[in-house]
């Protein structure tokens, strides 16, 4: 079974962390990695830097910006991730926008992602319709799962959609905006976990955007499966430097 | 071969809507609605009175005399310099404030790269009484200033882009970014043929006003609706979009597409996407851009803002590739000669953008009686300081 189904069996709330592969540093990436697994974090997101992440607010961008600066490129992430399945165990999920996949290749990408260990990714750009079309045979025959959004404005029927092509779970982006641009929940985003709670959609739901403390991990999570952090932990890097992970992981979970 | 869109928004390999879940709503409402608005009598009769009355439609078709003996041959000049705001971008602007009025939307948004889109939605948003936000390149607010000020005094708040080269790219970036952001009450004014389906197919709709009148006004002149070639300089490829439009499956008329080289095609300095581009992904749609072999987005360089864009519009990607249309392209230093001859020899300044067209004369023989329809696709006012520094006039 994949790591992330997996996961998502367990009788816990899950937190899952984003961060950019090559920032602060190029070589960062592992040690990232294992320093969020051994504090305790459920997941994580790698985020493959984009040029132009256009989903992505000026935190995320800017350290997109600099990871590309330092040199990371699609084949040095996977050098780089090649033996991490020696010393971590929880899921790992590549996030990134659609064109750097399209160079690489979708099919060498998800081969890659395979034999490295890598369960599952996050396009943003890649709307379900057109994965779904050409490309859901590839993800799969590579034991990818494919994560996607759902916004405050997606219509039932979309949800519905999105709901019975995935596989693992869904990502909820609590309120319509680019990564790191809200913080803290008000009665919109309540309304919105509650109506989502109530479909009983067969893929459980991870929220993110917006989530930064242990305040909004318990109000996001109060509803869905788990939560998100990507924009206040690349903040946290940028200003703390990686040596102090274990503090801002147990700010959240504390 | 058709070259229009199809049904699910493509132009052969290219197109599509390659957007974030956040849009999806916005953009499929556009896509449901686009074609039914646009049919509407009452849009029609609305849109057609203000392309008269307002801009100044139908914009002439000047037979350039002097240019014309220069390279013996017969050139016309559809002359989009003329509209009111001194470019084509208007088409397509009066047309979306009418298509975002009709959706009930109440705050606009836009990029710009010469500020010539800016200046062209500020503008309609003043005339429908909208809010209107103009996201613009750092770099083309410094170069472009005169139509910073326009914008201003239109009463559109014009935001900086700070991000990436700086340049329309990015403004198009923080548009877009400001529309997941605001996904409610939120229309966004593309001011090219570019962005995810149904935009490239709606802006050559609205654009496509000019080879309308080009068939007319080329029968009046010479008897006949199609000219032997049509050409004009490609950005994002919204003034070639409209020009070529009508004549795309006739296939007597030859077509011609002029991107920006730059300092020179393999200098590093360069906007030529046909020539530099692979087929890739930017702004929502598949086409043609330049980018790194590891898909990052390369930035462009043109000493035109408004052909200082990556990629190309997806139909445009399509008459690449199926080779429908001939790509040409002009540097920095034949553009700003070419734009100076206009001058000289017609009496008429030419935005920069217009004048990489003006340039192919020196570069490619025509015969004698070829009839060459070319946009004139802007006026130089917004460039005089740029031509002033080149020229040390
Ligand atoms: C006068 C003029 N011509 C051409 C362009 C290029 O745009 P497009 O390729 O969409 O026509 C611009 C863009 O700003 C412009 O201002």
């Amino acid at each position: 079974m994949n790591r992330i189904n997996q996961k998502l069996q367990e009788d816990k709330k899950l937190l899952s962390i984003y961060f950019t592969a090559g920032y602060p540093n190029l070589d960062d990436t592992v040690k990232i990695i294992q320093d969020l697994e051994k504090n305790g974090v459920d997941l994580i997101e790698i985020g493959l830097p984009f040029s132009d992440p256009l989903a992505d607010g000026p935190t995320i961008q800017d350290s997109s910006t600099q990871a590309l600066k330092n040199g990371m490129t699609t084949e040095v992430l996977f050098n780089q991730l090649k033996d991490v399945r020696q010393s971590v165990n929880i899921p790992l999920i590549i996030m990134g926008y659609f064109n750097p996949m399209l160079q690489y290749g979708v099919e060498d990408f998800c081969k890659k992602c395979q034999e490295i260990g890598i369960d599952g990714l996050i396009i943003p750009d890649l709307p379900v319709d057109v994965y779904h079309e050409e490309y859901q045979s590839t993800f799969e025959k590579y034991g990818l799962i494919n994560v996607f959004l759902i916004t405050p404005q997606t219509s039932g029927e979309r949800i519905r959609y999105i709901d019975s092509v995935s596989n693992g779970f869904i990502y909820m982006v609590s309120s319509a905006s680019t990564t790191g641009a809200k913080t803290g929940f008000g009665d919109e985003q309540t309304q919105y976990f509650e109506r989502i709670d109530s479909l009983n959609l067969s893929n459980p739901q991870i929220v993110g955007f917006g989530i930064s403390n242990n305040d909004t991990f318990t109000q996001a999570t109060k509803y869905a499966k788990g939560a998100i952090i990507g924009s206040a932990f690349v903040k946290h890097v940028t200003n703390e430097g990686i040596e102090t992970i274990d503090s801002f992981v147990k700010n959240i979970l504390d | 071969m058709n070259y229009n869109v199809d049904e699910k928004g493509y132009y052969g390999d290219f197109g599509g809507a390659f957007i974030p879940e956040m849009l999806y709503p916005n953009v499929e409402e556009l896509r449901q609605k686009y074609l039914k608005v646009m049919a509407e009598p009452d849009f029609q009769k609305e849109f057609n009175q203000l392309l008269k009355d307002y801009v100044g439609r139908p914009s002439p078709l000047y037979f350039a005399k002097r240019l014309s003996e220069k390279y013996n041959t017969k050139i016309y000049l559809k002359r989009e310099d003329l509209n009111h705001t001194g470019a084509h971008k208007i088409n397509n602007t009066i047309g979306q404030i009418l298509m975002a009025k009709r959706l009930g939307k109440t705050r606009i948004i836009a990029e710009t790269g010469a500020g010539q889109h800016g200046v062209a939605t500020a503008t309609v948003c003043a005339l429908m009484g909208l809010e209107c936000i103009v996201y613009m390149g750092e770099i083309d607010i410094a170069r472009q200033a005169p139509n910073v000020a326009r914008m201003k005094m239109l009463g559109a708040k014009v935001v900086p882009a700070l991000s990436g080269s700086r340049t329309l790219k990015d403004a198009t970036n923080e548009a877009i970014r400001d529309w997941i952001n605001n996904p409610v009450n939120t229309h966004y004014i593309i001011g090219s043929a570019i962005g995810p389906h149904p935009y490239p197919d709606m802006v050559t709709r609205f654009q496509s006003v000019i080879s309308e009148e080009i068939k007319w006004q080329l029968m009046e002149h010479e008897g006949k609706e199609n000219p032997d070639y049509v050409a004009a300089c490609i950005g994002g490829g919204s003034n070639a979009a409209g020009t070529y439009y009508h004549f795309l499956h006739e296939e007597g008329v030859k077509i011609i597409a002029v991107e920006a080289a730059g300092l020179g095609v393999d200098s590093g300095e360069s906007a030529a996407t046909s020539v530099l581009g692979k087929e890739g992904i930017i702004h929502g749609c598949k086409t043609l851009l330049m980018q790194t072999n590891d898909g990052q987005i390369t930035e462009p360089y043109s000493i035109s803002a408004g052909l200082d864009y990556p990629g190309v519009g997806p139909m445009h990607a399509h008459l690449c590739k199926t080779g429908r249309a001939e790509f040409l392209s002009i540097t920095d230093d034949e553009a700003m000669k070419a734009g100076l001859e206009l001058c000289e020899l017609e009496g008429i300044i030419p935005a920069i953008e217009s004048s990489h067209a003006l340039a192919i004369f020196k570069q490619k023989q025509f015969k004698p009686d070829d009839v060459i329809v070319m946009s004139l696709s802007g006026r130089g006012d917004k460039d005089l300081q740029n031509y002033i520094d080149y020229f040390k006039i």
